[in-house]
């Protein structure tokens, strides 16, 4: 699948739910499934602040491909960042360099990602785009 | 003119606050951030509406009728302020842009008058940034040295460790009324009286203490008094400094500009009277007498109604988040603003937050700006339920139940 293939069936997935609740629901039991961060990358070096919940990623580079794994100490933060992995991970760095995340306005969830929110998920995205950057300048060495 | 008419039950009050009858995602609006900002009653809103459909015309500079007419009701403003805290005198009332401006005003002027290397400013550990930053700064500067005055596991402050730091060296005590964080209300009078036995002046951080219960500067003696208009049921980007006379006429302007002149030449310019040398430039006047009107509103109201009702909600409160046990609370102080700092067991405060207003209930998140009290306790902040006179039992009733489905959710 595509990542906008992806996004696709994430706005689908939410599509169901009118009532917010129920969405939420939905993006908590997303948090809880993410699949855990090795606990040796839970560092200050993987560490993405925000003022109120914080979000740790790790990036692996193999085939041309960016694997992560990741976490954060709110489940809400956590179940949007395990639809981000979803998106983003097992991608060539050009694929995530050019993606854009509609899916997650799409879906209502946009004040998460608001600048002033500062719970690290627009740092995440930024991070993951940095890391696509610079696998990309390195790979084409 | 609109007149804020006697008030009878809470009915007729929240009808005055037109933003309560708002419904966010579908559900009707309870609002528990009044900590943070409060809101408006319509005679607030329709005030500064009148300013600007009647007589906007610059203060103290124009020759023409709507000059006159606003710079009127700016020094109507500021008399309604002197009186609202029972100030001897209007020229000890100075407009600033909020409770931070009043601080950085303070700390800035009283620095460059009275503080030299080695000095010793004291601070308490309930401190927000706004009381925290701007001495620090000045400190900095001056080669100064801040205190702080470390607090108990309730919240409150240690008076014996207050009387410890208390020295020859001590030129200034800035202190919160009450905690931002907590709700805490410290012994203000007693903290003002033992540092006038050394001739020590006190400022106090009136943010979260002006719109609670009566205030009275010449009763409580304290040297400056500063809150912000914004959390007084008032319009934002204003804010008060009070100090006394004897301290305002030494203190050097911190900002320079028009209006608070009184003759500028470019070799020498002297200053103008007070308070008029503390307001540099055009002023906010059309929230300066909103402000003034948010006063007179609150005085219909009566602060002591307000106490009342508000220590009626904060029992309540503390009532019914007790029976949730997964709930703890942070700040146990006997005397307390209707504010209840919260952490639900193995939840983070940011999942509590988001949830709570997904159902309409507005609370804070986070370290509150006062990240050495979350220190303290060992977190990295609270869920901040703040009441205040509007709010009702129905509404505290939402968060309990609201903070149950949270509870729910999560675990």
């Amino acid at each position: 699948m595509t990542i906008n293939e992806v996004q696709d069936a994430i706005v689908e997935e939410f599509s169901v739910f009118d009532d917010w609740m129920d969405k939420y629901n939905l993006v908590i039991d997303m948090g809880k499934e993410l699949p855990a961060i090795d606990p040796k990358f839970k560092t200050r070096d993987y560490l993405i602040e925000g003022c109120q919940s914080k979000v740790w990623l790790h990036p692996e580079f193999r085939d041309n491909k960016i694997s992560f794994t990741a976490d954060s100490d709110a489940i809400i933060t956590r179940g949007i960042v395990s639809l981000l992995i979803r998106i983003l991970s097992g991608r060539t760095p050009e694929e995530i360099i050019s993606a854009e995340l509609y899916s997650i306005e799409k879906i209502g969830l946009r004040q998460h990602l608001s600048p002033t929110r500062s719970n690290g998920l627009l740092s995440m995205i930024r991070q993951i785009k940095l890391y696509a950057m610079a696998y990309k300048a390195t790979g084409s060495r | 003119m609109i007149n804020c008419i006697d008030l009878k039950n809470i009915n007729d009050i929240r009808a005055d606050f037109p933003i309560l009858a708002t419904k966010v995602y579908n559900k009707p609006l309870v609002y528990l951030d009044n900590a943070a900002t409060s809101q408006k009653p319509q005679c607030v809103i329709d005030k500064v509406s009148e300013v600007f459909s009647r007589y906007n015309g610059n203060i103290h500079r124009g020759v023409h009728a709507i000059s006159d007419k606003a710079s009127e009701e700016y020094e109507n403003a500021r008399e309604k302020v002197r009186s609202f805290i029972n100030a001897e005198k209007s020229r000890e009332i100075v407009f600033t842009s909020g409770t931070t401006g009043s601080i950085n005003a303070v700390a800035f002027s009283f620095g460059e008058r009275y503080i030299r290397s080695g000095d010793e400013v004291i601070i308490s550990h309930l401190e927000h940034h706004a009381n925290i930053v701007p001495w620090q700064m000045m400190c900095d500067r001056k080669g100064a040295i801040l205190r702080v005055i470390p607090i108990n596991n309730n919240g409150g402050i240690i008076f014996d460790e207050y009387l410890k730091l208390l020295s020859s060296r001590t030129r200034i005590v800035a202190v919160t009324h009450v905690s931002n964080a907590l709700g805490t209300i410290l012994p203000v009078k007693k903290i003002i009286e033992t540092a006038h036995s050394m001739d020590i002046p006190v400022l106090i951080d009136g943010a979260q203490g002006i719109q609670h219960g009566d205030v009275d500067v010449a009763d409580m003696d304290c040297d400056f008094y500063v809150f912000s208009g914004h959390k007084v049921y008032g319009p934002t980007g204003i804010g008060i400094l009070y100090g006394k006379e004897k301290w305002l006429a030494e203190l050097p302007p911190y900002q320079g500009g028009g209006d608070m002149v009184e003759n500028v030449t470019f070799e020498k310019t002297t200053y103008g009277e007070l308070p008029f040398k503390f307001e540099a430039g055009t002023m906010n006047f059309s929230a300066a007498i909103g402000l003034g009107t948010a006063l007179d509103y609150i005085r219909s109201i009566g602060t002591e109604n307000i106490e009342r009702m508000e220590k009626d909600l904060l029992d309540y409160a503390n009532k019914r988040l007790s029976q949730i046990k997964e709930l703890k609370i942070y700040g146990h102080s006997e005397k307390k603003i209707p504010l209840i700092s919260f952490l639900l067991k193995g939840i983070h405060m940011y999942d509590t937050g988001m949830l709570l207003d997904k159902m309409g209930i507005a609370v804070r998140t986070g370290t509150h700006c006062a990240q050495p009290v979350m220190d303290r306790f060992g977190i990295e902040g609270t869920v901040r339920a703040s009441m205040c006179f509007y709010n009702t039992r129905e509404e505290i009733d939402s968060l309990g139940t609201g903070i149950e489905k949270a509870v729910k959710m999560l675990s």
